[in-house]
């Protein structure tokens, strides 16, 4: 058998900033790789910077300055002598250009090729490459809309309610629901404004709707040589806006037949576009156990912790194996304990969770067993107004759900954060919520929880 | 010793015209020169903060000691700011961009500027090359460079300070 050459990344630049960050020069540090931090003039204070080896001041605070700048990130790269850039999750992890760009300076993108991120990032390209390769899909129509009267012949087949998406589309921009031809004709105006602001690309297509359904995603993982496996579910259902807020596994609503199928499609879909890297693959779950392809995610997710946490497996080491060659680590996992994941936001719940920048003024972190954090800020530590709301994740780890749902509430009880509003007593209502408890819940929780005045 | 306390100190010494003073305590030995004119007159302090026995905790606060990604050692309080704080009526030119700084267009040619030259606004006083691409960087208001802070070919980042200017 031909020896595989492979060479492990002396130098990575770590592309993002805030918690990712920081966890990725975690795992660089255990491998023995340097890490370059970069950094906005807001950013200068943050714990990515100083747990760095060497840190670069790429710009200031507005991120299309800093953080999405490619001529800066690469010029940082450049004068540092990074071998590879590992970008994290949103900012620049799924531009192709910017992966082309690393691979004509000679970088490693630690993420995927522009090739593959195009493919996946147009939602309808992406859809009929997933029927090809036999991955069950929403229903819906092939092809963009052309116009209002051909949206209404393709929702006469498709039957109502449908829901019309931008193919340039994610983060629940240009998607709108429409129950009949009126609705339809006046949301297909409006989306496509939306998109066009939004994108720059006003196409659109049309699928049906799936009600209530649940948010279930699968977390795969493939190598440059055809191998792929996958690592079982996350259910990301509770979501606010398209944000998701808590997420676990495994799915209270798994079973061991339905986790073999959707396992067995999202190894078949990374398969079918050669995937290499890290990603995860979106289905929604309706409440007869169908599930339909929705999306493929071509980097690290922000809920991968979960995942670690129940199978025992550090997520961002595997990403950075599989960019300098090596195979994936082997078989599908299971899970085999439970987790739970809350992101703590800095945000007000009790005003329709504005955002609520600021200096912390104390902090104390909860411990224990089965307790992880995965944070940047700490006491003194000022949260720029510039980027997301997300100051921390708590993780809790179990034998069992009822025993991570306690834990969850232990630790919330535990964490102090002062000086801003955070999200931590939504939380603590949350784990209280019969519906949560007992698993019973979709991906329309969130629009029917009331937060009680606290 | 904090970085105010030696801030004092250095005030102190220049104020009072000596050209040397030596101090030292348990942790520290601190020597402060300052020669009152150099040839080219430029006033000029060299700090040596040598810390004897254990090292001292990094007391900079952060945005100085990430400026150091050029590979020369940095003693816990960095050099470069202390005199800047000391003549707070000199401007600083800082970097615009990500790169590698040069003071001269190519190899062949005189540096842009030197210590004690005047410049107006518009004067190209370096180049920053990113990318294979040289970038002049022009200065945005005039006076008399007072000091180069960034050795020749030596890499910047955004903000990094480049040079001390006297806009009298």
């Amino acid at each position: 058998m031909a020896k595989k050459k492979v060479t492990i990344f002396k130098k990575i630049l770590i592309a993002n900033r805030g918690e990712i960050a920081l966890r990725i020069i975690r795992t660089c540090k255990e491998m023995g790789i340097k890490t370059v931090a970069i950094y906005s003039t807001a950013d200068a204070e943050s714990l990515h910077v100083r747990f760095a080896d060497e840190a670069v001041c790429i710009g200031p605070a507005p991120s299309n300055d800093s953080y999405l700048d490619i001529a800066r990130v690469i010029s940082a790269a450049e004068i540092t002598n990074s071998d590879a850039i590992h970008p994290g999750y949103g900012f620049l992890s799924e531009s192709a250009k910017f992966s082309k760009i690393c691979e004509e300076h000679g970088i490693k993108f630690i993420g995927a090729s522009p090739e593959m991120i195009d493919g996946m990032g147009d939602k309808a390209s992406a859809k009929a490459t997933m029927l090809a390769a036999g991955v069950p899909c929403v229903p819906g129509f092939e092809g963009l809309i052309e116009n209002a009267g051909h949206a209404i012949k393709m929702a006469a087949e498709v039957k109502y309610p449908v829901m019309i998406k931008a193919t340039a589309g994610g983060g629940g921009k240009g998607m709108r629901i429409c129950w009949d031809d009126e609705n339809l004709k006046v949301n297909l105006k409006s989306a496509m404004q939306e998109a066009k602001a939004a994108f720059g690309n006003d196409g659109m297509y049309m699928e049906k709707f799936i009600q209530e359904p649940r948010h279930i995603e699968i977390q795969i993982a493939g190598d440059k040589y055809g191998n792929a496996c996958h690592m079982s579910e996350r259910d990301c259902s509770i979501q606010r806006r398209h944000q998701k807020l808590v997420e676990e596994t495994p799915s209270p609503f798994m079973t061991p037949k339905l986790r073999k199928r959707m396992g067995d499609a999202a190894v078949k879909a990374a398969k079918a576009v050669k995937y290499e890297g890290v990603g995860t693959v979106e289905f929604l779950v309706d409440k007869n156990r169908d599930f339909y392809f929705m999306e493929m995610n071509t980097r690290i997710q922000v809920e991968h912790t979960i995942t670690e946490e129940v199978i025992n497996f550090d997520l961002v080491k595997e990403q950075i194996k599989l960019a300098a060659g090596i195979e994936i680590t082997g078989q599908g996992y299971e899970p085999k304990l439970h987790a739970i994941q809350c992101r703590i936001n800095a945000e007000d719940p009790q005003h329709d969770f504005r955002p609520s920048p600021g200096k912390i003024t104390n902090y104390h972190a909860p411990g224990g067993h089965g307790i992880r954090i995965d944070t940047h800020v700490y006491a003194g530590y000022t949260i720029p107004p510039n980027y997301d709301s997300m100051i921390s994740k708590l993780i809790t780890v179990a034998q069992t759900r009822e025993e991570a749902i306690t834990k969850m509430e232990r630790a919330l009880d535990e964490y102090i954060i002062e000086g801003i509003k955070t999200t931590i007593p939504f939380h603590q209502q949350l784990m209280q919520d019969s519906k949560f408890r007992e698993g019973d819940f979709t991906t329309k929780f969130m629009d029917d929880f009331e937060i009680k005045k606290y | 010793m904090d970085l105010e306390e030696i801030q004092s100190l250095i005030k102190f010494v220049a104020k009072s015209g000596a050209t040397e003073v030596e101090l030292e305590t348990g942790d520290f030995k601190i020597t402060i020169k300052t020669p009152n004119k150099k040839k080219n007159g430029e006033p000029d302090t060299i700090i040596q903060q040598v810390p004897v026995g254990i090292p001292p905790l990094p007391v900079a606060p952060a945005p100085v000691a990430p400026a150091s990604v050029a590979p020369a050692s940095v003693a816990p309080a960095s050099v470069a700011p202390a005199p800047a704080e000391a003549d707070s009526k000199y401007i600083t030119v800082k970097s615009p961009m990500i790169g590698t700084f040069y003071r001269k267009a190519n190899p062949e040619s005189d540096v842009f500027v030197n210590v004690g030259d005047d410049i107006a606004e518009g004067k190209v006083v370096c180049v920053i090359e990113a990318m294979k691409l040289f970038n002049e960087i022009e200065a945005e208001f005039s006076g008399k460079i007072v000091k180069v802070l960034v050795d020749d070919a030596t890499p910047v980042e955004y903000d990094q300070p480049l040079f001390l200017v006297d806009p009298s």
